[in-house]
C-alpha cells in the first residue's frame, strides 16, 4: 500500500468505530427511556400526591399523625378527616416484623446452602427458592387468608385478621428473595478470607461467625432492605389477610390496614381530582418515598460498619 | 526429652486428589530455627506438601493422605489429633496477601480472639509485639484502627506475617510469599523472615531462585511430587547432585 492510501484508510472512519457508535447510541436510547419513564411516575405521583396539601390545605403534619380515615368527612373545626397514622403504622408494622422474624432464618438458610452443605443446597433448595420467588402473591394471600388466619386465631383470639397473619405472610414471601440475596453476598466473601481463618486455627463456625459474615454484613444488609421494600410495597397477599380496618392497631391481632391495601381498595371509590382521591395519591406518594428513605439509612449504617 | 533436632519429620509420605497422585512418597525433615526452601516447577506439589503440614488439606473433598508427619515427634495425622489445635501451631502465609477486611488490629488479634482472649492489655501488647516483629510497627502504629485492606500489598503480607505471628506458632509456612509484591516489598519480607528465624521454623515455597540463595538454609528440589534433591542451599545451587536439580535450576525447563 502507498502512503496516500494508509493515510486514506486512517483518516476513514472504522466499521468498528462505527459499531461502536451505534452500541452507544442504542444503550443511552434504552437508559434515556428508562429514567424518562421513572421521572414521569416520581412527577404524576408527586403532582397528585402533594395536591391534597397545596390545593385542598390539609395540614401535612395532621395527615402522617391523625389517626381517622375518612376523606369524605370533615371534623368539628371542618378539617377532612386524612389521618393516614394507622396505615402507617400498619405499614411499617407488617413489614419490619417480616423483616426481624425472615432475618435469622434467611441467614440461617444461606449459611447453610453456601457454607455447610453447598451440594445439598445447589441441588435441592436452590430450586425451591426459585420456585418460592416465582409463586404470585394472590396464592400466598390466598393460602395466608385459609391457613394462617384460621390459626391465628385459634392460638391467639380474636377474627385472626391482623398485622400478625400480615407478618406470617409476609415473611413467606420476603423469605426467598432475602436468602438468594444472601447467599450472593456470602458466596462474594473471598475464598481466601476462610483459607487464612482456617489456617489460624478457627473453626468452621468461628470461620463463618466472624470471617464470613462480618464481610459480607453490607450485603446481608442489603438483602434485608431489599426485603423490607418488597414487604412494604406488597399489597394484595397482605390486604387478604390484614383485616383492613382504618383504625390505630392496638395490638398484633386486631384488624388494622396498610397503605397499599388502602389505596387497592380505594381507587376505584373516587373521582379524579376530588379530596378522597388526591389523598390516595398522597398515601402513594409516601409508598415511594419510604422505601427510598429505607434505603438512605440503611446504606449508612452499612457505610459505618465497613468502616470499623 | 531433648527436644528432637528436626522441628517436621515427613516420612514416605502420598497424597492423592481422588485418583491423582500429588505426592508419591515424600521423605523429608525440617530443620528447627532454620529457613528451608520448597523450590520445584508448577504442580510438582509444593504447595501440597505445605497444606500437610497444617493440615489444610482435610478441607478438600476426596483427599487421602498417607505416611506420617510429626510435628516436633507429634503425629499430626493421629486419631485423636485435633486440627484446629495443631493450626494454631503451624501458621501459614499465602500467596495473595490476604488480610480481612477489618481493621489492622483486629486481623492481627484474630487469632487470639478465637481462642478466646478478651483482656485488652494482653491484645495491645500482643498487637505491638507481632507488628514489631513483622517489622511494619512504624508504618502502622499510628493507624491501627484503620481498615488493613487500605495498605500497600507488601504492608498488607507483613500484616498477615503479624497475625501469624501474634498466635505464637512453632512453624511458619509460607507460599510464595512475596510473588505478588515488587521487589522492596520482598526485600522488606525477607529481611523480616530473617530475622524471625531465630524463633521460628520457616518452610517457604518460591519460585525465585535468587530468593531461595538468600535466605534459606536448606532447599529442596522436587519434580512430579518426589523430593529429587535435599542439602543446604549452597551444595544445591553451587553443586547439584542431580541432572534434573542442575537443569532446573540453571533454567532449562520449569
Ligand atoms: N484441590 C485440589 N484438587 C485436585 N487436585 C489438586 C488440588 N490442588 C492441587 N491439585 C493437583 O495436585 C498437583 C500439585 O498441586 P500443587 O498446588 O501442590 O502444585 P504447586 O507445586 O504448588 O504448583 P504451583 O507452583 O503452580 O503453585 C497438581 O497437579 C494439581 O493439579
Ligand atoms: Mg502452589
Amino acid at each position: 500500500m502507498k502512503n496516500d492510501d494508509i493515510r486514506a484508510s486512517l483518516l476513514k472512519r472504522s466499521r468498528a468505530a462505527k459499531n461502536e457508535r451505534f452500541g452507544k447510541i442504542l444503550t443511552g436510547l434504552c437508559i434515556l427511556i428508562i429514567i424518562t419513564v421513572v421521572v414521569a411516575i416520581f412527577y404524576f405521583v408527586a403532582s397528585k400526591g402533594l395536591a391534597t396539601f397545596f390545593t385542598d390545605k390539609v395540614n401535612l403534619w395532621k395527615f402522617l399523625t391523625g389517626t381517622i380515615w375518612n376523606p369524605g368527612t370533615t371534623d368539628a373545626q371542618g378539617n377532612p378527616q386524612v389521618g393516614a397514622l394507622p396505615m402507617i403504622v400498619g405499614s411499617f408494622g407488617v413489614t419490619f416484623l417480616a423483616a426481624i422474624v425472615a432475618t435469622p432464618f434467611a441467614i440461617g438458610a444461606a449459611v447453610f446452602m453456601t457454607e455447610i452443605s453447598p451440594k445439598v443446597g445447589r441441588k435441592v433448595l436452590q430450586p425451591v427458592i426459585e420456585l418460592l420467588v416465582g409463586i404470585p402473591s394472590v396464592v400466598y394471600g390466598f393460602i395466608g387468608l385459609s391457613v394462617v388466619v384460621p390459626f391465628v386465631r385459634r392460638t391467639f383470639g380474636g377474627s385472626g385478621f391482623g398485622i400478625l397473619s400480615g407478618t406470617f405472610v409476609l415473611f413467606v414471601m420476603i423469605l426467598p428473595t432475602v436468602t438468594s440475596m444472601t447467599i450472593d453476598a456470602l458466596n462474594s466473601v473471598p475464598r481466601n478470607y476462610r483459607e487464612a481463618s482456617l489456617a489460624l486455627g478457627a473453626t468452621r463456625w468461628q470461620t463463618i461467625y466472624k470471617v464470613v459474615l462480618r464481610a459480607s454484613t453490607s450485603g446481608i444488609i442489603t438483602a434485608v432492605v431489599f426485603g423490607m421494600s418488597r414487604a412494604f410495597g406488597e399489597a394484595l397477599a397482605v390486604q387478604m389477610v390484614i383485616g383492613n380496618a382504618m383504625l390505630l392497631p392496638s395490638n398484633l391481632i386486631s384488624p388494622a390496614s396498610t397503605l397499599t391495601s388502602v389505596l387497592t381498595m380505594g381507587m376505584g371509590n373516587s373521582v379524579m381530582g376530588s379530596l378522597s382521591n388526591n389523598a390516595l395519591w398522597s398515601l402513594a406518594l409516601l409508598l415511594l418515598i419510604m422505601p427510598l428513605i429505607f434505603n438512605i439509612i440503611i446504606r449508612k449504617i452499612a457505610k459505618k460498619g465497613a468502616m470499623r | 526429652m531433648a527436644e528432637p533436632k528436626d522441628m517436621i519429620t515427613v516420612q514416605d509420605l502420598h497424597l492423592y486428589y481422588g485418583q491423582q497422585e500429588a505426592l508419591r512418597g515424600v521423605t523429608i525433615d525440617f530443620r528447627r530455627n532454620e529457613i528451608t526452601a520448597v523450590i520445584g516447577p508448577s504442580g510438582c506439589g509444593k504447595s501440597t506438601l505445605l497444606k500437610t503440614i497444617n493440615r489444610l488439606n482435610d478441607l478438600v473433598p476426596d483427599v487421602t493422605v498417607t505416611g506420617t508427619v510429626k510435628l516436633n515427634g507429634q503425629d499430626i495425622y493421629a486419631p485423636n489429633m485435633d486440627a484446629v489445635e495443631l493450626r494454631k501451631e503451624v501458621g501459614m502465609l499465602f500467596q495473595q496477601p490476604n488480610p480481612f477486611p477489618f481493621s489492622i488490629y483486629d486481623n492481627v488479634i484474630y487469632g487470639l480472639r478465637i481462642s478466646g482472649e478478651k483482656r485488652k492489655n494482653v491484645l495491645d501488647e500482643a498487637v505491638e509485639r507481632s507488628l514489631k516483629a513483622a517489622a511494619i510497627w512504624d508504618e502502622v502504629k499510628d493507624r491501627l484502627h484503620d481498615n488493613a485492606m487500605s495498605l500497600s500489598g507488601g504492608q498488607q503480607q507483613r500484616i498477615c506475617i503479624a497475625r501469624v505471628l501474634a498466635t505464637q506458632p512453632k512453624v511458619i509456612l509460607m507460599d510464595e510469599p512475596t510473588s505478588a509484591l515488587d521487589p522492596i516489598s520482598s526485600s522488606e519480607i525477607e529481611r523480616t523472615m530473617l530475622k524471625l528465624k531465630d524463633d521460628y521454623s520457616i518452610v517457604i515455597v518460591t519460585r525465585n531462585m535468587q530468593q531461595a540463595s538468600r535466605i534459606s538454609d536448606r532447599t529442596a528440589f522436587f519434580l512430579a511430587g518426589e523430593l529429587i534433591e535435599y542439602g543446604p542451599t549452597r551444595d544445591i545451587f553451587m553443586q547439584p547432585q542431580k541432572k534434573e536439580t542442575e537443569d532446573y535450576i540453571s533454567g532449562r525447563f520449569g
